[in-house]
């Protein structure tokens, strides 16, 4: 196996990085797919805590690192789905402790063993970021669909292609169809629209998000929420297959025109 | 002036803050020559960001973290340690030092081309500029793409965007009041034409290709089509 390395980043603190990281995690690895993520958010770590892990954390990353354990101590064995582990961030340390070159090595002895490697960025254009961007293979870029947070993806997908990791992927995150259609919310067109980069999924706001983030079980887990199956279809789409968009909104069939607008572009 | 024997340390600025280059010697020596150096220098590095290049020696994580220590007594943050010794490698990412300084820049100076009119060069940019990137040019400068909010275009002389211009124009930086700004969908977050800013007018309906330009001490904004004859 030839794992592919996933890092999911944003600019913008708050948009839903993590909790996009657990639930493609959780969807890839419900598709039968070796799943390993990472997480780098070194200092404020949380993807152990959406993932419903933390309380199994012995090793973490940067253990790893220097050398204090092997890679297989630190990865933590999810127990609902077998084939998805967790290395988790130290949580006493600073973003300082891993270089870049750190983590290309830590991926390429993962590399082997996986089909797919995804790691949780942190906020920020800083060393966590860098550290988080080094070994990736593809970046997907998560943004909501506010002013702010466009900005700062856009930003972001600068960097991208300075590091020559691009063209990044886009998900839009927290879109509330109801809003677009009164004209409060930036529409899902109007960000493609600035970012011009390729989008692989729309995440609709979804209450249930937050309750299952609170108790460590991800939407993804069942697939019966609005999100869990849109987060299930971007997984379906990292993974080669075309899926249609999710029609949000019935009326207008904002997302099926989308889907349409999409479609040459391959996915 | 009578030049003793000095172990060689360079300074240089780089992207990420100052180089320092440590030369071949002996360790001991090289060390007080630094320590010697921040201190007689003191005020001009108060603050700066320092990349350590060690070329060949081999230092314990205890040498580094000493370093380190006495950098940030002058308020100079230790940030990256180089070196062609794996050990010292090893030793500064232990002490949380990074051991390379990145290469890939955000930033794109685009220098001048030979030309043969003199003072009419151009750049010819064929993508989206995009949030924290500048494009910087003593002539003119054509996009062919959008400039989004928060990429930055200075331009000695005039600025043609084949795309949507939603960022910051600076066009005839150098005091060219015959420079003009052009896009196919204005909506700058500011812009300037030599020392003049332009006010920009609330957008009324469907944003058209304008040309910008300054008139009797007033900046223009100007539908395009008017100049179609």
């Amino acid at each position: 196996m030839a794992a592919k390395v996933l890092t999911i980043t944003s600019g913008k603190g708050g948009v839903g990085k993590t909790t996009t990281t657990a639930n493609l995690a959780v969807s890839l690895a419900r598709d039968g797919k070796k799943v390993v993520c990472i997480d780098g958010d070194i200092g404020l770590r949380n993807l152990d805590v959406v993932l419903g892990l933390e309380n199994r954390i012995v090793y973490d990353l940067v253990d790893v690192i220097e050398g204090r354990c092997r890679l297989r101590q630190a990865m933590i064995r999810d127990k609902r789905l077998p084939e998805l582990y967790l290395i988790p961030a130290a949580q006493t340390r600073d973003k300082n402790a891993v270089s870049p070159s750190d983590m290309v090595r830590l991926t390429d002895d993962l590399r082997a063993e996986f089909d797919w490697v995804i790691i949780d960025s942190p906020a920020g254009i800083e060393r966590g970021f860098r550290n988080a961007i080094a070994p990736a293979d593809m970046a997907v870029v998560v943004t909501n669909p506010e002013v702010s947070a466009v900005r700062d993806a856009d930003r972001i997908i600068g960097l991208i292609e300075a590091e020559e990791k691009g063209p990044a992927r886009l998900i839009i995150n927290r879109v509330n169809p109801a809003m677009v259609r009164r004209g409060e919310m930036l529409s899902a067109e109007d960000v493609i629209e600035l970012l011009a980069i390729e989008l692989i999924g729309i995440i609709p706001e979804d209450e249930s998000v937050v309750i299952s983030t609170n108790k460590g079980q991800p939407v993804a887990l069942d697939g019966k929420s609005r999100a869990g199956e849109a987060y299930h279809n971007i997984a379906r789409r990292l993974n080669g297959e075309k899926v249609p968009f999710l029609n949000l909104d019935e009326k207008e069939g904002l997302f099926q025109k989308l889907a349409r607008m999409i479609k040459p572009g391959g996915n | 002036m009578v030049m003793e024997k000095k172990p060689a340390i360079n300074i240089k600025g780089v992207r990420d803050g100052l180089l320092i280059t440590v030369g071949e010697g002996e360790w001991r020596d090289l060390e007080a020559a630094l320590l010697q150096m921040i201190e007689e220098r003191a005020a001009f590095l108060e603050g700066a960001r320092v990349a350590l290049d060690v070329g060949n020696h081999i230092l314990r994580a205890v040498d580094l973290g000493k370093l380190r220590d006495r950098f940030s007594e002058k308020s100079i943050t230790l940030w990256a340690t180089l070196s062609n010794s794996p050990v010292t490698e090893k030793n500064a990412q232990a002490l949380g030092l990074a051991t390379r300084i990145h290469t890939p820049r955000p930033e794109r100076i685009i220098h001048a081309l030979d030309t043969n009119l003199p003072g009419e060069t151009a750049i010819l940019v064929h993508r989206t500029v995009r949030s924290g990137f500048k494009i910087s040019h003593n002539g003119h400068i054509v996009i062919i793409g959008d400039v989004n909010p928060g990429g930055e275009i200075f331009a000695g002389g005039s600025v043609v965007v084949w795309g949507r211009l939603k960022g910051m124009v600076h066009a005839g930086m150098d005091g060219d009041e015959k420079a003009v700004v052009c896009a196919l969908e204005m909506e700058p977050m500011s812009l300037r034409i030599a020392g003049y800013t332009l006010n920009l007018p609330q957008r009324r309906g469907k944003p058209e290709p304008e040309m910008v330009y300054v008139q009797d001490g007033r900046v223009i904004t100007e539908a395009w089509k008017t100049k179609v004859k």
